[in-house]
């Protein structure tokens, strides 16, 4: 490899100009993207005309497994236009200047983080793109680097070029398969052709870029965590003496950002600061990635100017809750965020609106529930996954997540008592004021807000032991009711001996002693329009 | 009980992974590739394994055994070739499947979370895996099987041991 001929930025230009049509071609032959006269290509269809796409922007519509494709829509043309043109204080400044701010969760300003780098002296600093995406019921990332792994990879090099790295590694989750292969290929490729490695361009700026697998920690999401982990050991957050821009891998400034704010970077620096800060808002510019899941008609990765209305999401974008149910609720941010209410759902999206309303953007997970969806056990659900995956070093995190657990469990079987919901608030607030790391700090944030919004519901399972949304079994009954027509379909259905009697044409009776609250009854009986089985 | 590692068997593979890490010893914070690899090659971590790697790399046991436990895609027993999971969901239960998953245990001889010698299965219980009506469950590898009773357990056994 030693002797291959340095990649020259006129060879860049004709690959580009050579490949164009090619792509061009099998676009206009696929038929599922349109080609603006500014030579952008976009995805055609209702689905996309309401989003701005700027992280998945090539995403279904180049090659991932082909750099001439990438380079056909103008891949790596910020980064040789940097390495040429710009000192790494200009790009710094850019940065800065363009405001993004990161999209793993926190939204700290990327700038000012490379910044810290930039500024710090050391014989080594580390770029690593944090790929740990951990929240269940996102794909953000996942999507990027599968559909698109090229422009992560350009992100981290401009990041190494402006703070002064010449290494980066990227942490993928090792349940991305698909993922890990691709960008497998793609650093292979970059290497191949010398956009990556040794002496980029004949510039004298080298850097370059390894993989490294998680092992199924969320934890290890967390930056430090990360490090710990990339160093071989537990992955347990540190005590944040130092800054990782400082401080980080092997002791070692180094820069973590997430794989969606790497994707932005090329984006700016190919249209200028100016262009990405007339998109979005004055505090969050850009656009931000969301998985919208859940109880909606059309589930999918949706990307939109930050501050869009929840509302055009889930209803314009998302056709709305499905089958025609009342919509509840949407829970922002995974296990860190919280649900947000009906009556709130004209609320912006972005990082300072969902925070006034105790949710956070997190990641970008977005979950819609409905009136089906019992509040108090989201929080629950929520709670035990943060029970399994705290990492046991801080007391208030380890124990008091584990508590709070219990208590959540009794209400939802039917044993919660007066005194439970303000027991939980005073134990939220230690919890999120004395851990640790993040993971800590905002486990409350699912069962804080549900009980600000949703305490009627806590109160009517404590209360009067009931699920008002007819979801916790321990709390809910099945009746038959005088509309029974005696079709004996729920009795031969139900799976317990002598649950369900009553002789065929005649009204069927369902024995409470024995009754497992399985809803099968409920399922398949047949009268109309109201169901003869009714829960309650 | 102890799983044997088979030295014999396996020494294509402990080739293949002695060269993994001759490659890799030298690269920082090599411990969790090598661990991912081995977990890979041969499905779990075995002991002796897990020694080779001690003393390759020069980490004590203890150091590796500590990270290896903190992540869950380690595991320290092979999966079997056929993974049976009972459902213990509240349908399942009623309907008899203690007993089922009891039996289970009684033919194969080990108990639910763990592994056969001869890695032929494995039994795991899960939680409802969403045909209560057709209670008990059971799930043997992709398969779901429905109704089932101790006799059918037997067969299904049976089947499942002479390879379908
Ligand atoms: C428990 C925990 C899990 C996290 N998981 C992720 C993750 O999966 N992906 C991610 O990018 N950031 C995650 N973060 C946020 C990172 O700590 C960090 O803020 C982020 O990677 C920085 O990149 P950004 O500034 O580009 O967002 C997590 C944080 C915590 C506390
Ligand atoms: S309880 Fe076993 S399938 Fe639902």
């Amino acid at each position: 490899m030693g002797c291959r001929k340095v990649l020259t930025l006129e060879r860049l230009q004709q690959i580009r100009k050579e490949h164009r049509p090619i792509l061009e071609a099998r676009v206009g032959e696929a038929g599922n993207a349109d080609i603006n006269e500014d030579g952008s290509i976009v995805l055609n269809g209702d689905y996309y005309k309401k989003q701005v796409r700027i992280a998945l922007k090539n995403c279904g519509i180049i090659n991932p497994l082909m750099i001439e494709d990438y380079i056909a829509v103008d891949g790596y043309s910020a980064l040789a236009n940097i390495l040429f043109n710009k000192s790494s204080g200009e790009i710094i400044d850019d940065m800065m200047a363009s405001n993004l701010r990161g999209r793993g969760g926190a939204g700290f300003p990327t700038g000012r983080k490379w910044n810290e780098a930039f500024k710090y002296d050391a014989d080594q600093k580390f770029m690593i793109c944090n790929a740990d995406e951990g929240d269940p019921g996102a794909f953000m990332d996942r999507s990027i680097l599968e559909n698109d792994p090229h422009s992560v990879l350009e992100g981290m090099a401009i990041g190494g070029y402006a703070v002064g790295a010449d290494k980066g590694f990227i942490y993928v989750r090792a349940e991305y398969p698909i993922a890990v292969k691709r960008l497998r290929t793609a650093i292979e490729q970059a290497k191949e052709l010398g956009i990556l490695g040794n002496n980029i361009l004949g510039t004298g700026f080298s850097f370059d870029i390894e993989l490294r697998l998680g092992s199924g920690a969320f934890v290890c999401g967390e930056g430090t965590a990360l490090i710990e982990s990339i160093e071989g050991k537990r992955g347990m957050p540190r005590t944040k003496i130092h800054r990782t821009a400082h401080k980080g891998l092997w002791q070692k400034p180094t820069i973590i950002n997430n794989v969606e704010t790497y994707a932005n970077v090329p984006v700016i620096f190919q249209k200028g600061v100016d262009w990405f800060r007339s998109i979005g808002t004055e505090k969050s510019p850009g656009t931000k990635v969301f998985s919208l899941v859940g109880k909606v008609q059309n589930a999918g990765l949706v990307e939109v100017p930050m501050g869009t209305p929840l509302r055009e999401i889930v209803y314009d974008i998302g056709g709305g809750v499905q089958d025609g149910k009342g919509f509840k609720a949407v829970q922002t941010g995974g296990p860190s965020g919280g649900c947000i209410p009906a009556h709130l759902i004209d609320t912006p999206v972005d990082f300072e609106s969902l925070g006034k309303i105790g949710s956070i953007m997190g990641s970008g997970g977005m979950v819609v529930m409905d009136e089906d969806t019992c509040m108090v056990d989201v929080a629950r659900f929520f709670l035990e996954f943060t029970v399994d995956e705290s990492c046991g070093k801080c007391v208030p995190c380890r124990e008091g997540t584990k508590r709070m657990l219990e208590i959540l469990e009794r209400i939802v079987s039917g044993h919660g008592e007066d005194g439970d919901i303000e027991l939980m608030e005073d134990l939220s607030e230690t919890i999120s004021k004395a851990s640790l790391c993040g993971l800590g700090q905002t486990a409350s944030n699912p069962v804080v807000t549900t009980i600000k919004y949703f305490r009627d519901e806590y109160e009517a399972h404590i209360n009067e032991k009931k699920c008002p949304s007819g979801s916790c079994r321990p709390l809910i009954k099945y009746f038959i009711t005088e509309a029974c027509i005696g079709c004996t379909r729920c009795a031969k259905s139900c799976p317990v001996d002598s649950c369900i009697t009553g002789k065929v044409k005649e009204r069927h009776v369902i024995n409470q002693d024995v009754c497992i609250k399985c809803g099968t009854c409920y399922e398949v009986c047949p009268v109309k329009p109201v169901k003869a089985v009714v829960k309650g | 009980m102890e799983f044997v590692f088979d030295k014999e068997k396996n020494k294509e593979k402990i080739e293949s992974f002695k060269m993994f890490i001759q490659d890799h010893r030298e690269i920082p914070g090599a411990l969790m590739p090598v661990l991912q690899e081995a977990q890979e090659l041969f499905g779990y971590l075995p002991r002796e394994i897990m020694q080779l790697i001690s003393r390759t790399l020069k980490i004590p046991m203890a150091e590796i055994y500590g990270v290896a436990t903190f992540y869950s895609q380690f595991s320290f027993i092979p999966k079997g070739k056929n993974i049976i999971s009972v459902c213990l969901g509240t349908a399942c239960y009623v309907k008899g499947a203690q007993a089922i998953l009891e039996e289970i245990e009684t033919i194969l001889g080990i108990k639910a979370g763990s592994t056969t010698l001869d890695l032929k299965f494995s039994i795991d219980s899960t939680r409802c895996v969403g045909d209560c009506s057709l209670a008990p469950v059971i799930v043997i590898n992709d398969d779901v099987y429905a109704k089932v009773t101790k006799n059918k357990v037997k067969e299904l056994i049976e089947k499942y041991r002479n390879g379908v």
